[in-house]
């Protein structure tokens, strides 16, 4: 047997396999995120029993409806606030938000924000595929100024969300942005943040072939890789500037942000509930 | 650390207090909430309180926030409530149907304030009857519940709190700008015996699934980390809670979430009925209006005329056949246009008469009064 296969074997453990096929397009990106979370999972030896994962609506949105973990898909935008009463309710449970760039940008924005704000202890994966996938690849929160989608026909005059930036912004403890081409750096930085507290954000820039890319000269699954490879640079010290996401241009990665200790809103909420026993008299 | 809980004794509280206290008497330890008024009184008590007894608070950053977050904490198996008002309840209605589709216990509390849209914050309304039924989309049943005083604000809170449970539904928890700023005494039974009135929800089996019923139509819940690998979905779903996109399963899915609430009404149903035995004329009423009504009827059966008050303490699902029985004619009280009055013709086999305010105040009890004697033609 080889460790490919062994792998394979604990990989599908976690996996409702029972549900496959799945319903994403073929050469779609979130199955290399999905797999690159459920092989850190592994290589973190985590308890499943202990591991949640909640997603919202959209493609990412249902990956939560294939690991075999106690997993939601909720409504659309609300997976993080859902995320927020299962890890405030029960703290010593390991809570990951893994949903798409619309679900956790635009209809979720404000969810996002005030989370990162607050510093629960969750992570987020982020699949970024440029655009509204499930409903036929509308222009979304994350689409670069320029691009086409069937709602900019005449190309996007709308610019992005500087997701690693406005993460960093809200003090979030760690941030990273990698692309489906850097499947072993992915891992690595989901494997690193699964082991830290707070809010960790991991945005993944993921091919939608299907509905993006062939609107944008990129028809194939593979063209798209290919644009994610040459185009994609490495920098763990980004600008602001440079962080952006332009139409068809540079894709900056690395990981932006890494700080340890700082509290998490379900730390500081213990110190809460002490206080409340501890003051005055009854 | 020790945990501090309410004593025996009387307690002078507005509404919003005692539905704070009732919840966390009736075992809430969880709340998740964005201020509002006629409410915001009750989130201020829980963030008081609730550390106290080694339960938590959190302040969201919206009302769909709130109530996403109270659907999370009920799975770990925490008791879970929110609390707002109208506009509150119109951002939280996707969510309801959520809880509805995932079968979660929430209590979710309404204090009614004038409406539509921001209308008469701080002052009473009863404009969102047909909302706490209807107001996610979709064809469900859902319960809701509304005292008319703050002692019945508190103990009502335990009747929330089982059903939600026993249902494994949400429960709309009304009550009106009146009831949440108006105070009155209220009596605190020992803590003993308050705690023999908590039922618990059904625990799943090892190997059941999540979404398999048992004889009266509700499936035992499973929690989060247990080992129970739940997974639970807003789409239409099967016995393991898996999608299942057919006309079957929703026939059977849609079908056992009204039953599983229509089926156990007559357990769900509690009304007062006042006066009513002998009554030519009944005056349907709730809540804080119902206030008057009874004031109204006093002085109408001192006047010579046979008048009755029939109190719907639970609102939905709509206690039916306590109009069906009497043979009196109706009068419906309401600070609406008209909205129970309609519930009340699609039962009654006698007249049916509105009586309406359209918020802000309630009615005198001389309006009721003058209305009464009216319909009974004296």
């Amino acid at each position: 047997m080889s460790i490919m296969e062994d792998l394979r074997r604990e990989e599908e453990k976690l996996l409702r396999t029972e549900r496959l096929p799945h319903v994403w397009c073929p050469g779609c990106g979130i199955g290399i995120v999905l797999n690159a979370f459920l092989r850190s999972v592994l290589r973190r030896n985590m308890d499943p029993n202990k591991l949640v994962v909640v997603s919202g609506i959209g493609c990412t949105g249902r990956a939560a409806g294939y690991v075999n973990v106690d997993s939601f898909h909720t409504t659309h935008g609300r997976a993080i606030p859902f995320a927020v009463g299962i890890k405030f309710a029960r703290p010593d449970l390991n809570v990951v938000v893994f949903s798409g760039d619309g679900d956790l940008f635009a209809i979720g924005g404000n969810h996002f924000i005030n989370a990162a704000r607050r510093n629960h202890d969750l992570l987020i994966i982020a699949v970024n595929n440029f655009t509204y996938g499930m409903t036929g690849g509308q222009h979304g929160p994350t689409t670069p100024t320029g691009a086409y989608t069937t709602t900019t026909p005449y190309g996007n005059p709308d610019r992005p969300f500087n997701i690693p930036h406005l993460a960093i912004s809200l003090g979030a403890p760690y941030v990273a942005r990698w692309t489906t081409y850097h499947v072993n750096q992915l891992q690595n930085s989901i494997h690193k943040a699964l082991g830290m507290k707070g809010f960790r954000v991991i945005e993944i820039i993921s091919q939608c072939p299907t509905v993006y890319g062939r609107r944008n000269y990129m028809r194939s699954p593979l063209s798209m890789m290919e644009y994610f490879q040459k185009n994609s640079i490495v920098k763990n010290d980004a600008t602001f500037e440079e962080m952006e996401l332009t139409y068809n241009g540079k894709i900056v990665v690395g990981e932006f942000r890494s700080v340890e200790d700082i509290p998490t809103y379900e730390e500081r909420y213990e110190d809460i509930i002490r206080r409340a026993q501890n003051e005055g008299g009854d | 650390m020790t945990e501090k809980h309410l004593k025996e004794g009387y307690y002078f509280w507005s509404g919003d207090v005692a539905a704070a206290e009732g919840a966390i008497a009736a075992g809430c330890r969880f709340y998740a909430g964005y201020p509002i008024t006629p409410s915001s009184e009750i989130a201020e008590q829980m963030a008081l309180r609730l550390p106290q007894v080694g339960g938590r608070f959190i302040e969201m950053e919206d009302e769909i926030g709130s109530i996403a977050a109270i659907i999370g904490a009920s799975w770990t198996g925490e008791r879970a409530m929110t609390a707002t008002a109208g506009p509150g309840i119109s951002l939280m209605n996707e969510n309801i149907g959520l809880a509805v589709m995932t079968e979660v216990p929430i209590v979710v509390v309404n204090a009614m304030r004038g409406a539509p849209s921001t209308g008469l914050p701080t002052l009473i309304g009863q404009g969102d009857l047909m909302q706490a039924r209807y107001g996610s989309h979709g064809s469900y049943e859902i319960i809701s519940l509304y005292p008319n005083s703050i002692q019945e604000t508190f103990d009502l809170m335990f009747d929330a709190f089982n059903l939600a449970e026993k249902y494994r539904v949400p429960v709309i928890y009304l009550l009106d700008g009146l009831l949440a700023h108006m105070y009155e005494r209220v009596y605190v039974p020992p803590r003993e015996e308050w705690e023999k009135r908590i039922v618990r929800r059904k625990r799943a089996r090892k190997g059941q699934l999540p979404y398999e019923p048992d004889e009266d139509l509700v499936p035992p819940m499973p929690l989060i980390g247990e080992g129970f690998r739940i997974h639970a979905t807003g789409l239409t779903h099967d016995e393991r809670g898996y999608p299942n996109l057919t006309p079957q399963a929703q026939e059977k899915l849609i079908r056992r979430l009204n039953e599983k609430i229509l089926r156990h009404e007559r357990e769900i149903w509690k009304v007062e009925e006042f006066m009513t035995e002998d009554a030519d004329v009944i005056v349907v009423s709730f809540g804080g209006e119902s206030r008057a009504v009874k004031a109204a009827v006093k002085k109408a059966r001192k006047e010579g005329i046979k008048a009755g008050m029939l109190r719907l303490i639970t609102i939905w699902p709509f206690p039916w056949e306590y109009i069906r029985k009497y043979s009196a004619d109706f009068i419906v009280a309401e600070l609406n246009y008209g909205q129970i009055y309609h519930k009340v013709r699609e039962y009654a086999e006698t007249k049916v008469h509105k009586l309406n305010k359209m918020g802000g105040e309630i009615h005198t009890p001389d309006e009721v009064l003058k209305r009464i004697r009216e319909v009974s033609g004296k």
